[in-house]
């Protein structure tokens, strides 16, 4: 257990480090100046950046519980308009075994100015992550064979079931899928 | 194990099937044309291109940063396949009711602001994105004109890497019209890429 933890520790580091190196390495121009800048506070950002491989483990895990993984973005007014519903349901149900997973996909430039904000305008509940890959042909197969790549879109799973669904959910909605996990 | 067999399946069943959306063309596919009114005040068919090869009819919008990020990979492409008989065609399929800032008149701006060398049409009434199955913004489809009408010849992203274009290591778009205009097979007609969902 302390293995896994100590490598997961790693890879968040390797994760981190990666994302720092790629910036530094950016031609020093005057523009590009205040993005790098920006670009090397990212390591101090309060969530993972992962890239796919990085973020796969959350999206298998074998444990009791159900899993609501939310892909979405800050840029992406309908995610934001059914965040609520999400935040709601994972309130509610928590108790049930649901957790809930948030995947930005924000583009490095927004982390600071807009991610961090948002999430801690709004309070966000769950694990919040950020998925910066990309190589999207490679893995958005990976994550859902049915997904042509528009967002929201939104995982459910558990040890028994997955689900995929590249579309909006209503409350109502969402709580209808999420019954067929927990039930 | 059983899951790890399933998944197995799956991921092989992904390779070997070809990704065709829910509704919408798949590779093969007659695409429709239609009758949509440019930037300009125009109506722009794609029967006005007699002596057109294909097209690369691009799903594109003002707001969506991807979309933003491959504005000028999409002045690129037109500026280099027009010449050949393959020009952009860019379709804007948001409900500007929806999408303030895809209306009509924001388009006219920001095709100016950039310098946009192509037509830039309004899907008013949101009639032709379905039929094409785009499901986001941007999302190429090249056809390829032949006696039996524009033939669907790729689907999906204009290459690998939306964040830096010194880090593309697939031209997918442009390897499609390459490989059709030789006559040859085009080996990837499809890929995926997230972009913004079609405002409706």
């Amino acid at each position: 257990m302390l293995f896994t933890r100590l490598s997961y520790l790693f890879l968040v580091f390797t994760l981190i480090s990666c994302v720092g190196n790629k910036k530094d390495g950016e031609a020093p121009t005057a523009s590009k100046t205040t993005e790098s800048m920006a670009m090397d506070k990212s390591v101090e950002l309060p969530y993972p950046v992962y890239d796919y491989e990085g973020l796969e483990p959350l999206l298998n895990k074998k444990d009791n519980k159900t899993y609501i993984v939310n892909f979405w973005a800050t840029w992406c007014k309908p995610c934001l308009e059914e965040m609520p519903y999400f935040q709601k349901t994972f309130e509610e149900q928590k108790a049930n075994d649901v957790e809930l997973i948030l995947v930005s996909l924000d583009m490095p430039s927004m982390w600071e100015k807009r991610l961090v904000p948002y999430v801690s305008e709004k309070n966000l509940k769950g694990e919040v992550v950020i998925l910066d890959d990309p190589k999207m042909n490679e893995w958005i197969p990976k994550i859902a064979e049915n997904w042509g790549g528009g967002i929201p879109a939104t995982l459910i799973y558990n040890k028994n079931d997955r689900v995929f669904y590249e579309r909006g959910f209503s409350y109502e909605e969402l709580n209808t899928e999420l019954k067929k996990f927990t039930h | 194990m059983k899951r790890l067999i399933y998944l197995t399946v799956l991921a092989f069943s992904g390779l070997l099937t070809s990704f065709t959306p829910a509704d919408g063309y798949g590779i093969g596919d007659v695409a429709t044309d239609f009758s949509l009114k440019n930037i300009d005040g125009t109506m722009v068919s794609l029967s006005d291109y007699p002596d057109a090869n294909g097209f690369l009819v691009i799903f594109t919008c003002n707001m969506c940063p991807y979309a933003k990020a491959y504005e000028d990979r999409i002045i690129e492409l037109d500026k280099k396949y027009k010449e050949r008989g393959v020009p952009v065609i860019a379709i804007n399929p948001n409900n500007p009711a929806k999408q303030p800032g895809d209306g009509f008149e924001e388009m006219k701006a920001r095709a100016k602001k950039k310098g946009f060398t192509f037509p830039y049409l309004l899907d008013e009434g949101q009639k032709i994105f379905p039929e094409y199955g785009a499901t986001r913004t941007p999302h190429v489809y090249l056809l390829e004109k032949t006696d039996n009408g524009n033939i669907v010849r790729y689907i999906g992203a204009i290459d690998d890497n939306y964040q830096d274009v010194s880090q593309v290591e697939e031209k997918y778009a442009e390897n499609a019209v390459d490989a059709m205009l030789a006559g040859k097979e085009i080996k990837v007609t499809t890929t995926r890429a997230i972009g913004c969902s079609i405002k409706v």
